[in-house]
């Protein structure tokens, strides 16, 4: 889809040439804002808090005081904590609900002029792969309104789709920022496990949640991870890594690329992303990288492993929304009890409430090692044999995901089928390593198609650089 | 009728004296405002993360240096979930798989006065939930979350309590071992030491576990004795009758003496206990175990141990003393500046100590110089001052005027005790002189008239004779 | 995997969540689908294989026991549901109401 900036530093550019203010660049995506209210991207905008940083920003700018991120307009997913600011995590049971500090992401992208202009719908507590589970409705796909723009941050991918905002934050735990990247035609990646803090960021599952970036170009991708990444005393889970410093050259060296068989030849697989990955695979060669076919039998596995897993911790993780100290106590509360049954029963949407029940299950005694036990192993299983793959390839290639948007109402009733829109990208997940989607075309009805490179440990630089080849 | 033994193990909650919290920089202050030492992590607000304070490990560590257990090197943290309203998060951080400290054993004194060693299980760390009021209000119940989050070591022993007596000893050993390592201030009234106590018995000679009964809520250390020895007789009467009874959790009615029935857990509440996510494991290194290792203080039994054996105590005296780490300390100072050590003991124990009662004072905050007290030893032993005035009267003066030497003091009050013969035979001729009568009855065979002139020369003397000198010279010049 | 309606109960009541009858056939349902899918997890041998739990190499990631309140206690009750200005308040429990 067409956007009026597609870089910061087209933006940069022409606010240095004197075409263009910060305050003008505010009130447009503002404006865009509002014509496209009815895709429902945005559960609140920043308008006055915009407004006063843009102004703020633009005298430094003048003065060149200004940081690295000045021009840079941005949008955080409603599970991202911002200080003074409602955060809800698209769910009845925070509706209202104000932190009183900020993600370290955000102070971070604040500490460096970006201005944050409102928070995005998303599936209730990030579970979800079409932004049809929150509880404030659905997200709709901008380039066909029927569909949805996937899951769980179709409200910040939306948002930089239909040219809101330059940039926006999403998390992802099995795909949750890559399939809506692939779903909308932008870039998404999902950093390395431990490179960007999680202090602020509203967990679901604690070891596979990251914090990543949607944008529409792969310098400003590069250019929010050197900015967002790096250790934080708040987190003690992270990598204890300084920022990453990614620098994009004109020089991609010629990379071993292998591209999982499994995957690529997979049933599900839609005809046109098929085509469309040997077209990708093709257009590699050209640029002189070696693409050889691999296997990765474990695809049965990897969704089933996920589940039992991040469905275990975000039932523990769940348990601190129960009207205790903060959120929507339930006003048919009698007793102790009583509170946190109804609070928990009426301020969960259903896909909430079947993942806790879920992960309450694999964590009670009785099949604690039939099922989470066992699930802990076979992420060892994947994890060492996805980093064997790396010690002769420099990068994994798959589709993003089997099926480009789907309509809306198509999946919802049919949790399996949903959770098997995160086949493809659930490996990353599981191994903690960063992964990206790249915008490649579309199907014939103008479905954007996305492909997933996936990348050493800490190495985004490779990924990055690639794509900015393919750009 | 059967005789029947106890089986008795205990589970003791320990809280820990840090600055700030386990997993975040709360404050961890007893006694403030409710909900002033709380942040945006003990209240669980979404986005927090943990974070483990190092002086807690330190602590669990030096605690289980002086237990003799194992230190578990490879340290892993587990979330315990359950609902409460005093537990924010919905679960709790604590260590289910890898306690810090395993093994081990302390020593306590049997009923027959002997040496018996109780078993150490584990001791691992977690963390201490908020407080709720249930009573203050008619419709809410209040709570306060200051204590939400404040570190909290838990130590179990093996069931080798064979009595209430020996749990009582176990529980007050202790509360001196935290506070000699300055962990903790084991104070049973304020809930800085919690103690649960697992209760069965079984016929002598059998070897099969009866039926176990967990015993909480026992808010002193009486209590606890008080408690088991009720439990034990009702579990023996209940047996001897034909009876039985179930497994549960009872409470402690300090009043009545008796323990009861709390309300019965539903169907086992499964913790669904699995790997804390937030927070990194924390390996123990040589070179760190080393470190604690050394810095170690002495420990109650090796402090009783020299005071009996090498400064000779009486096991009374180095019990007594050493029940307080730093009457100990002041104690062994003062024997850095006499040899005369009972004597020292009995000024700890008497004089000093009274003072400090009578003052509400702690030992440390004592200003004079243990140097002083040696002073006063070194002159009652030279025989120029009586114990009583220089308890009754040097003393106190000593106190107001520390820096003051004890001899000038003791001649200012005019109490120095003079063994002069010559002087003292003087003043005893003048007596006998007044006294012929007596001095007749006493030749003729009524030597208890003795202390009649020994009493009359003191008071001619005015004190200043000493006792010892007047007696001798009397019974001289009155043979 | 089957799940008795038992099962159900019990999870529920450990979630603190409600359902009513309809709900919870279909969560029975949904858990027995999704729990079928997790059979395949079997298909792979783990023996010898240690339970992957952290996903970072970090350890010994502690803080100083230096305290810090940074926020008043109005601040901090300011998201409570039910409070009074000093104490978050919340219903009893049905045998302390007694």
């Amino acid at each position: 889809m067409k956007k009026r900036f597609s870089s910061l530093i087209e933006i940069q550019k022409e606010i240095n040439e004197g075409n263009l203010n910060l305050p003008e660049l505010v009130q447009y995506y503002l404006t865009q804002i509002n014509k496209n209210k009815h895709l429902n991207a945005f559960l609140e905008v920043f308008e006055e808090d915009a407004k006063e940083q843009a102004e703020e920003i633009q005298k430094k700018i003048t003065l060149k005081t200004a940081g690295k991120l000045a021009g840079m307009v941005i949008a955080i997913k409603d599970n991202i904590v911002y200080k003074d600011h409602e955060s809800s995590a698209s769910s009845q049971i925070l509706k209202g609900f104000t932190s009183l500090f900020s993600a370290t992401v955000v102070e971070r992208l604040l500490a460096e002029d970006a201005i944050i202009i409102g928070r995005t719908n998303c599936d209730e507590f990030a579970m979800g792969a079409s932004n049809e589970n929150s509880a404030f409705g659905p997200v709709l796909n901008a380039i066909d309104n029927t569909r949805v723009p996937g899951g769980s941050s179709g409200g910040s991918a939306v948002a930089v789709q239909a040219d809101m905002c330059l940039a926006s934050l999403g998390s992802d735990t099995g795909g949750s920022i890559r399939q809506p990247a692939a779903f909308t035609g932008i870039y998404g990646l999902y950093p390395t496990y431990g490179a960007i803090s999680r202090w602020g960021l509203i967990a679901f599952a604690s070891s596979f949640d990251q914090i990543g970036p949607f944008t529409s170009s792969v310098s400003d991708m590069s250019l929010l991870m050197n900015c967002i990444t790096g250790k934080d005393e708040n987190d003690a889970s992270m990598a204890q890594i300084e920022a990453l410093n990614i620098q994009l050259t004109d020089n991609t060296k010629p990379l071993k690329i292998a591209y999982i068989n499994d995957c690529v030849n997979h049933e599900g697989l839609e005809e046109s992303i098929q085509t469309k990955t040997f077209e990708f695979i093709e257009a590699l060669k050209e640029k002189g990288h070696s693409l050889t076919p691999i296997d990765f039998p474990y695809l049965d596995q990897m969704v089933p492993c996920y589940q039992i897993l991040t469905t275990a911790e975000a039932s523990s993780n769940l348990s601190r929304f129960s009207g205790l100290t903060y959120g929507n106590r339930s006003n048919n509360a009698i007793d102790l009890e009583s509170m946190y049954k109804t609070t928990r029963s009426e301020g969960f949407g259903a896909e909430v409430k079947r993942r806790i029940m879920l992960g309450t299950f694999v964590l009670t005694s009785d099949f604690y090692d039939a099922y989470y036990t066992k699930a802990q192993k076979v992420r060892q299983v994947i994890r060492q044999e996805t980093l064997k793959i790396f010690e002769n390839y420099d990068i994994i290639l798959t589709p993003t995901t089997s099926t480009v948007a789907f309509k809306i109402g198509e999946k919802s009733n049919n949790p399996i089928a949903m959770y098997l829109a995160d086949l493809f990208t659930v490996q990353a997940n599981l191994a903690g390593i960063p992964a990206l989607s790249i915008p490649y075309g579309t199907d014939d009805n103008g479905l954007p198609i996305g492909m997933q490179i996936m990348g050493k440990p800490f190495e985004e630089s490779t990924l990055l650089q690639l794509a900015q080849q393919l750009q | 009728m059967t005789t029947y033994e106890a089986i008795i193990g205990l589970e003791i909650h320990i809280q820990l004296l840090t600055k700030s919290k386990a997993y975040c920089s709360d404050l961890a202050e007893y006694g403030a405002l409710p909900n002033t030492q709380v942040s945006p992590i003990s209240l669980a607000h979404p986005g927090t993360l943990p974070k483990h304070n190092k002086e807690v490990i330190e602590k669990a560590i030096m605690m289980g240096l002086a237990l003799n257990c194992n230190i578990t090197r490879n340290n892993r943290f587990d979330r315990k979930n359950y609902f409460y309203a005093d537990l924010p998060k919905g679960y709790q951080i604590t260590q289910d798989q890898t306690p810090i400290c395993t093994g081990g054993f302390v020593s306590i004194k049997n009923k027959d006065g002997e040496e018996k060693s109780i078993r150490i299980t584990r001791i691992h760390m977690e963390e201490d939930s908020g407080k709720s009021m249930h009573d203050q209000d008619l419709n809410d119940t209040l709570v306060d979350y200051n204590r939400a989050g404040v570190p909290l070591i838990e130590l179990v022993s093996e069931p080798d309590l064979k009595s209430a007596e020996e749990a009582y000893e176990y529980v007050s050993e202790m509360r001196k071992l935290v506070r000699y390592l300055g962990i903790c201030d084991g104070n049973m009234e304020e809930g800085s030491l919690r103690c649960d106590a697992n209760v069965s018995i079984r016929p002598v000679g059998t070897t099969t576990f009866g039926t176990k009964v967990e015993i909480k809520n026992m808010n002193s250390i009486s209590n606890v004795k008080r408690a088991i020895e009720s439990e034990i007789i009702r579990q023996t009467e209940l047996l001897n009758s034909g009876q039985t009874f179930v497994s549960e959790t009872r409470g402690f009615n300090a009043l009545k003496g008796q323990t009861f029935s709390m309300r019965t857990k539903e169907a086992a509440n499964d913790y669904r206990y699995f790997p804390e996510p937030d927070l990194p494991p924390f390996i123990v290194s040589d070179a760190y175990l080393q470190q604690l290792t050394e810095s170690l203080p002495s420990l109650p039994h090796q402090l009783y141990n020299r005071l009996k054996n090498e400064l000779s105590l009486p096991e009374y005296d180095a019990k007594t003393i050493t029940e307080d780490k730093d009457l100990t300390n002041y104690f062994l100072n003062i024997t850095e500046h006499t040899s005369n050590y009972k004597s020292a003991a009995n000024w700890t124990l008497g004089t000093i100590k009274s003072y400090l009662n009578e003052q509400a004072m702690h030992i440390n905050d004592f200003h004079l110089n243990a140097s002083k007290i040696a002073e006063l030893i070194a002159l009652i032993d030279l025989d120029k001052l009586s114990n009583s005035s220089a308890s009754q009267l040097v003393f106190p003066e000593l106190v107001k005027n520390p820096n003051e030497s004890v001899l000038s003091i003791a001649e200012r009050l005019n109490v120095i005790q003079t063994n002069d013969v010559n002087l003292i035979s003087g003043i005893i001729a003048e007596v006998l002189a007044k006294y012929p009568d007596k001095v007749e009855e006493y030749k003729n065979g009524k030597k208890g008239l003795l202390g009649l002139f020994v009493g009359e020369v003191m008071k001619a003397s005015k004190g200043k004779a000493d006792p010892k000198t007047v007696n001798t010279e009397v019974i001289k010049a009155l043979s | 995997m089957q799940i008795t309606d038992e099962k159900i109960n019990q999870l529920a009541h450990l979630s603190r969540l409600t359902f009513d009858n309809n709900e919870k056939a279909k969560i029975k349902q949904d858990l027995e689908r999704i729990l079928e899918l997790c059979e395949s997890l079997n298909k792979i041998d783990t023996e010898g294989v240690e339970p992957l739990i952290h996903m970072t190499n970090s350890v010994n990631i502690v803080r100083e026991d230096n305290p810090h309140q940074e926020f008043s206690r109005e601040e901090l009750l300011k998201n409570a549901p039910k409070k009074d200005s000093d104490y978050f308040r919340v219903p009893k429990v049905i045998e302390q109401a007694k």
